[in-house]
């Protein structure tokens, strides 16, 4: 009951009837709420960090085994530096992230949103619900299904429906345009998140300046232009933030489609490819957990200035009941 | 928005609809290949066609794999144990953690809060590597590391080391929104039931459980989805085929040296992709609502 009767403040003079195990009890319960929480948080979120960093400054690979390695320093991040491959997965890791990004997770995203704000209601409705469906499908499946599109004659869907009766030379296009296909397979999987917040976004916007916009005589594609885009740019903001992080570092994808042949090998299938996946065995956790530390730190970075910018504060309101 | 204002309105719904069906193209082509391919001996494009390369071919044959392979039915339960046992992780754990964000005022907090959303933002698979080496020492753990029923135990090569990294990655997210269903519930019936001596515990799970039950909802489908679906984790901590779940096992199959039989491993595919669909239509509207609250993983 003391418990209780604290949080009537302005009735009853409270410290001096609460005893000193009082307290204690008023910690024990947050305590059992959160504590399976707060241990998985730390088991696989705290720990992992620290030791990707530890393993990141030795040696430790399948040639090592896990009883003779050797701390070395800051030798694997001089050795990405130096190493031939660096420049090139760099250079792809960018061109991945800038074209999925700038074509489909936010260009695309946006085009579904005005257009299926655009057409009556439940239309719409339909169509965002079938480009979510790329994003629930199991993404093996998914990538199952690209990969037919892109077989060589007489299989491939492409081939078959749209290059044959065009005439072009069928080949299987999957080696011939990968990049192409890594785009699109990532694109039409992330274009539904900025969808669905722009669409929400856009639904939002006051009537009366739709109304004020026509009233004006504006025409369709400059109420987009200086009614919708305007007001949409918190959300522009964070969906691009937001999804460069998570492209920069998913990979879950190209390792489905490609396994990064064909030049495709980005920063992050790098990083799990050399430390705990490839066909020789040969696993070098020290340099792919000095590779997965620098997305760390960027991803680390990254989340935390995104979440200075959307006013963490705000959303982080005192619980009212103590405040009663 | 406006399509009965003035003249030409007509062509103002059209012209958007033809685009939007034009881009969205690829993927009905995909799922009606999908659909096709499994009850065909092969496929031309999206015709099916027969042994000879005529059209029609039709068969049952692909779906063989149901009764001959005896490790489907292993797989697909490991699957669904998974699924199960990540959506149960999640949403327990994060509706506890997320009562006390919403509703208790205690030390650390904030900082905890701030945490939350710094890792919902923050991409967990960077983290795969050290998660290797924290599931090999939890595998030697007594009693829990292995030798569990049903889940094989909590470490590498387990199906419960799976569920465990599966729940713990997922967590960010689910307190996060768990605490916004809380923050919407009125603090009315809490208050009354607190003066009245209720425990923190009991106000937890009978008054206001059943009042986030659509948000408890939408979490569940989305764990249990993302659980039958997953495939890098239980691909990357599982070695053992009869531990694993399908999605790994349809990536066996389609990784084969030998040329891969489209029509067969489309038939395991959809198999996997049944109960994804059944979901998706009759509870799009939740699963729209969880990916408004922000989805991570993946792209």
């Amino acid at each position: 009951m003391t418990t209780i009767d604290e949080r009537i403040p302005s009735t009853l003079p409270v410290t001096a009837r609460t005893p000193w195990w009082s307290n204690l009890r008023r910690m024990v319960a947050p305590l059992l709420f959160m504590s399976p929480a707060s241990l998985l948080v730390l088991v696989f979120f705290f720990t992992p960090v620290l030791i990707l960093f530890g393993i990141s400054l030795t040696n430790l690979s399948s040639s090592t085994g896990f009883r003779n390695w050797e701390w070395v320093g800051l030798e694997n991040y001089r050795r990405i530096f130096v190493h031939p491959q660096s420049v090139d997965v760099f250079r792809n890791t960018v061109k991945y992230v800038l074209f999925t990004l700038a074509l489909f997770n936010v260009g695309l995203a946006m085009v579904l949103a005005l257009l299926t704000t655009h057409i009556p209601r439940r239309t719409g409705f339909f169509f965002r619900s079938l480009w979510l469906l790329p994003r629930i499908t199991p993404s093996v499946v998914y990538i199952m299904m690209w990969k037919y599109m892109a077989a060589d004659a007489p299989y491939g869907i492409l081939n078959q429906h749209l290059f044959g009766p065009l005439g072009v030379e069928p080949t299987n296009w999957l080696p011939a345009q990968a990049w192409a296909f890594v785009i699109l397979t990532n694109g039409f999987v992330g274009a539904s998140f900025g969808m669905i917040i722009f669409t929400s976004a856009i639904e939002s916007i006051p009537r009366d300046y739709m109304i004020a916009a026509l009233v004006d005589g504006c025409n369709l594609l400059q109420r987009i232009r200086y009614v919708i885009l305007p007001m949409l740019r918190w959300p522009l903001l964070f969906v691009t933030t937001y999804q460069t992080l998570s492209l920069l570092t998913s990979f879950e994808y190209i390792l489905l489609l490609t396994e990064g042949q064909f030049n495709t090998e980005v920063w992050s299938l790098w990083a799990y490819q050399r430390a705990l996946n490839n066909y020789w065995g040969n696993f070098q956790w020290g340099f792919g957990a000095a590779l997965a530390m620098i997305l760390v730190g960027v991803g680390l970075l990254m989340a935390v200035v995104y979440m200075r910018y959307f006013q963490f504060n705000q959303l982080v309101q005192e619980p009212k009941i103590e405040a009663l | 928005m406006d399509e009965h204002l003035g003249t030409g309105s007509r062509w103002r719904v059209a012209i958007p609809l033809a685009l939007l069906t034009g881009i969205s193209l690829p993927i009905a082509v995909g799922y009606i290949w999908i659909g096709v391919s499994t009850f065909s001996q092969r496929t031309f494009g999206l015709v099916p066609v027969d042994s000879q390369g005529n059209v029609g071919g039709l068969t049952l044959d692909n779906w063989s794999f149901l009764w001959e392979d005896p490790k489907i039915w292993q797989v697909t339960l490991n699957t669904f144990i998974l699924a199960v046992g990540l959506t149960l992780g999640v949403v327990l754990i994060s509706a506890l953690a997320g009562y006390a964000l919403s509703r208790i005022s205690f030390p650390g907090r904030r900082p905890f809060l701030a945490t939350t959303l710094i890792l919902h933002a923050f991409p967990s698979v960077t983290l795969l590597i050290a998660i290797y080496f924290v599931l090999r020492w939890l595998a030697q753990l007594p009693l829990v590391g292995r030798d569990l029923p049903l889940i094989g135990g909590i470490g590498y090569n387990t199906l419960g080391g799976v569920i465990l990294v599966s729940v713990g990655l997922e967590l960010p997210l689910g307190i996060w929104l768990m605490k916004g269903f809380f923050d919407n519930i009125s603090w009315d019936i809490e208050r009354a039931a607190l003066i009245d001596g209720c425990s923190r515990f009991r106000v937890w799970w009978q008054i206001l459980m059943p009042l986030i039950k659509p948000g408890v909802a939408a979490l569940s489908i989305f764990s249990f989805i993302s659980g039958w679906n997953s495939f890098l984790i239980p691909y990357t901590f599982i070695t053992t085929m009869e531990k694993s779940t399908l999605a790994a096992y349809l990536r066996s199959l389609l990784s084969d040296t030998a040329p891969v039989n489209y029509s067969t491993v489309a038939a395991v595919g959809l198999f996997q992709l049944i109960p994804v669909l059944l979901f998706f239509f009759f509870t799009q509207e939740y699963l729209l609502n969880i990916f408004s609250g922000g989805t991570k993983g993946g792209t």
